[in-house]
């Protein structure tokens, strides 16, 4: 009775997003197995499966999320098994298992930030990049502009309460954000390549 | 203050290992280490528990089992310890209640189960359990055998407070070929997990999503499809996971229990049969730390329903005539016609082909008929497979040991009376409880057709039956007392679960009147009422059987032989310990 077909199933569906085109696709590649091979090595013997957060930040740094294709590969670099993997990937939203836009907002809503003017600032953003707010929800914290150029995400404490609202575009922290630095942010990055 | 005993109690506790606890107001000694949840259910004090499970790693995930604890106030810098007049220290009492999952007991310890505190944190616990629990239990396989629905009697609110709606998660998934799973009704206590990480060693099932979306999955493409998946079933203290063969199809509080083992392999893996009225509608296995621990293989658990299936042979059935077909007829008219024919058989001509599925007591009968008919071909179909390494056998006879020592056979002597088949030296053959041309007798339908007499005992028809001169029908392991003896040396008691089928009789009776007719004189056969007092008369016989009487072989049953061999997983779980 629920539309999806199936509530295992879902952990592996594709979820197509137009963020795709500017990322790299997940491929298994010599360098990315030594690279893996690498964190794997970090770890004593028999706690191999202890690199899988840090892997799964490593691919998610080049390929911009965690697509279903590399769980079962993790998995596999790290002696452990992909539905373990899968409940590492779901569990931390800050984990991606779609594909962001380009340049990723993160628009903090913990407390101090949402007072000082974020959550207005959250539905500005969406209003800007074309995003409808209602597709932030639970389950799916994060939505895609349609030219796949923005994303945005709503997440928590971004440890700069004093000086809020507080927004994160890609790795860069930009504090007591207005609506009108958003918009000379906005016209400033998408003149960037 | 006045009188201190002179031995406190902690130093007589200490003295043995054990530590004084006292439980709801008594005290009492356990075992330095021991759980605070065991030794509670141990003196009758019951925690509730979900997660908690005695043969997993503890994760005290659930909450459950709160209770209110306290020790001995902790000291001031040079004071004394005061102790009451039976030597114990005061007990300040914690003003937070402990998990008793994962906290062990300690000298001078206090637990309360029973205290208002106590009722209170688990009334806490379980109004969070239920705010997305769904209100499916009169559709809920699990109703009526449901902590969830046991806990709520005793600490639910009867009202709920939440008025926010409740969390959609996935229903009816197909887990495993034999397993399905309601992530919505689950209490996520892993039980599952674990049991597949820590026992099967198959991470199949994990834990996916976030707070209140969490839910139990296994990875797309991936199946619960281990042997011992249908164990999950059991360990779920809800109806998150329910077993595809018995869901919907009986409500469990009509059926009844009966203690008995499992008879697919030498293991003799420890079951509760559950029926209801002359039909069995599942197994499930029953704990024996010495044979089977909690669990059991898939493949044995379903393999039940030949007791209730068509093919079982309710009638003596006779043919009055080489060619002609068999037609059912009454036991006594059955009987004189099978001694009036063994009479006619020469003993020399003559084979028995026994089943080392049989129970002791049918196999001492066994020996006695042969006796009796002066017949020394005499042996059993051995069936051998692959051990997995866990439960299942190599041997695939129940009671190949009780063979062994009744009539001293091994399966061996097969080969010759097959031989004795084809050369004609054999010509009449009496089928025990086996299908002669199934692949491990190995005899073919043309061997049989050059057969001048064949009698068969089975509970089913098969091949052998149809080209029988004469078939009486015998009953299945769970129509049956008796007993045999496993891999490891163990004798083991089967129980009737339900009445035989149709006009059917135990073995071992059949056996006795058998042999009564052929004109046998001894007392302790033909007098026998009971396969008990067959068991008694084979305790005097057999040196191993020494005093064993039913009683005393009680539902664990009793190591009489030393066989060498051992149970891959309960040494694996040995060890760990």
């Amino acid at each position: 009775m629920s539309e999806q077909p199936n509530a295992i199933d879902a952990l592996t569906a594709a979820k197509p997003s137009p963020g795709e085109k500017y990322f790299p696709k997940f491929q298994v590649t010599e360098e990315l197995t030594a690279e893996a091979a690498k964190l794997v090595a970090l770890y004593p013997e028999g706690k191999e499966q202890s690199a899988v957060l840090p892997i799964i930040h490593m691919i998610q740094e080049k390929h911009g999320y965690i697509c279903p294709e590399a769980m079962p590969w993790i998995a596999e670099m790290c002696k452990s098994t992909p539905i373990h993997v899968a409940g590492v990937v779901t569990f931390y939203p800050g984990i991606h298992t779609t594909c962001p836009g380009k340049y990723h907002f993160r628009v903090c809503r913990t407390i101090a930030c949402a007072l000082s003017g974020g959550e207005e600032l959250l539905a500005y953003i969406c209003g800007k990049i074309g995003v409808n707010p209602a597709e932030l929800t639970d389950e799916h914290p994060m939505a895609v502009s349609p030219d796949g150029l923005w994303s945005i995400e709503p997440v928590e404490c971004l440890a700069n309460c004093g000086f809020g609202p507080n927004v994160m575009i890609n790795e860069t922290l930009y504090s007591q954000v207005t609506p009108k630095m958003i918009d000379k942010l906005i016209s400033e990055y998408s003149k960037k390549d | 203050m006045s009188s201190i005993p002179a031995i406190l109690p902690k130093d007589a506790a200490a003295a043995e290992g054990k530590v004084n606890v006292q439980i709801n107001g008594t005290w009492y000694r356990f075992p330095k280490g021991t759980r605070i949840v065991d030794a509670c259910n141990s003196v009758g004090a019951h925690v509730p528990t979900f997660c908690y499970h005695p043969k997993l790693s503890v994760v005290g995930s659930c909450r459950m089992c709160l209770v209110e604890q306290g020790m001995p106030p902790r000291l001031a810098p040079g004071a004394a310890p005061t102790y009451d007049e039976n030597g114990y220290q005061p007990i300040s009492w914690m003003p937070r209640a402990v998990i008793a999952c994962a906290n062990t007991v300690a000298e001078n310890m206090g637990i309360r189960t029973n205290s208002k505190m106590t009722e209170e944190a688990r009334k806490g616990v379980l109004e969070f359990l239920l705010t997305n629990h769904p209100l499916d239990c009169p559709i809920c396989d699990q109703a009526g055998e449901c902590k969830l629905q046991e806990y709520t009697a005793d600490y639910g609110r009867g009202t709920h407070r939440f008025t926010e709606a409740k969390t959609k998660k996935g229903k009816n998934l197909p887990i495993g070929p034999r397993v399905n799973l309601d992530q919505e009704r689950c209490v996520l206590c892993r039980r599952c997990v674990r049991f597949m990480k820590e026992i099967v060693g198959e991470e199949v099932l994990g834990v996916v999503n976030r707070g209140t979306h969490n839910a139990i999955s296994c990875y797309p493409g991936t199946t619960l499809d281990s042997n011992y998946s249908m164990n999950t079933v059991d360990l779920c203290p809800v109806g998150a996971l329910t077993s595809k063969d018995f869901r919907f199809q009986m409500r469990v509080w009509f059926l009844k229990s009966t203690p008995t083992i499992d008879v697919n392999c030498g293991t003799g893996t420890n079951i509760n049969i559950w029926t209801r009225e002359s039909k069995v509608y599942r197994i499930t296995p029953r704990q024996n730390d010495e044979v089977n621990s909690c669990w059991m293989p898939d493949s044995h658990r379903l393999n039940y329903k030949y007791i209730n299936a068509p093919e079982r042979l309710l009638t003596p059935l006779v043919k009055t005539d080489a060619k002609a077909p068999q037609r059912p007829t009454t036991w006594d008219s059955a009987l004189n016609l099978v001694v009036e024919q063994l009479h006619k058989c020469a003993p020399t001509e003559t084979a028995i082909v026994a089943s080392a599925r049989m129970t002791n007591e049918e196999l001492y009968m066994v020996r006695a008929l042969a006796r009796q008919l002066g017949i020394t071909k005499l042996d059993i179909v051995s069936r051998k497979g692959a051990g997995d390494n866990m439960l299942v056998s190599e041997d695939r006879n129940p009671n190949t040991n009780g063979v062994k020592m009744i009539l001293g056979k091994t399966g061996t002597g097969l080969n010759a009376i097959r031989r004795g088949v084809r050369n004609g030296t054999v010509r009449f053959v009496i089928a025990l409880g086996e299908d002669l041309t199934s692949p491990e007798a190995g005899f073919t339908k043309e061997d049989l057709e050059g057969l001048d007499y064949l009698l068969t005992i089975h509970h089913s028809e098969n091949e052998t039956t149809r080209m029988s001169d004469v078939v009486l029908p015998g009953v299945t392991f769970a129509e049956k007392y008796g007993t045999m003896i496993n891999v490891a040396g163990r004798i083991q008691r089967l129980n009737k679960a339900i009445e035989p089928m149709g006009e059917a009789h135990s073995d071992w009776a059949i056996f006795r009147d058998v042999s009564e007719r052929l004109g046998c004189d001894c007392v302790k056969v033909i007098a026998c009422p009971t396969p008990m007092m067959v068991l008694e008369e084979m305790a005097q016989e057999f040196e191993p059987m020494k005093g064993l009487t039913w009683g005393n072989i009680g539902n664990e049953g009793k190591v009489i032989l030393n066989t060498g061999v051992t149970i891959p997983l309960i040494e694996r779980t040995k060890a760990k310990n």
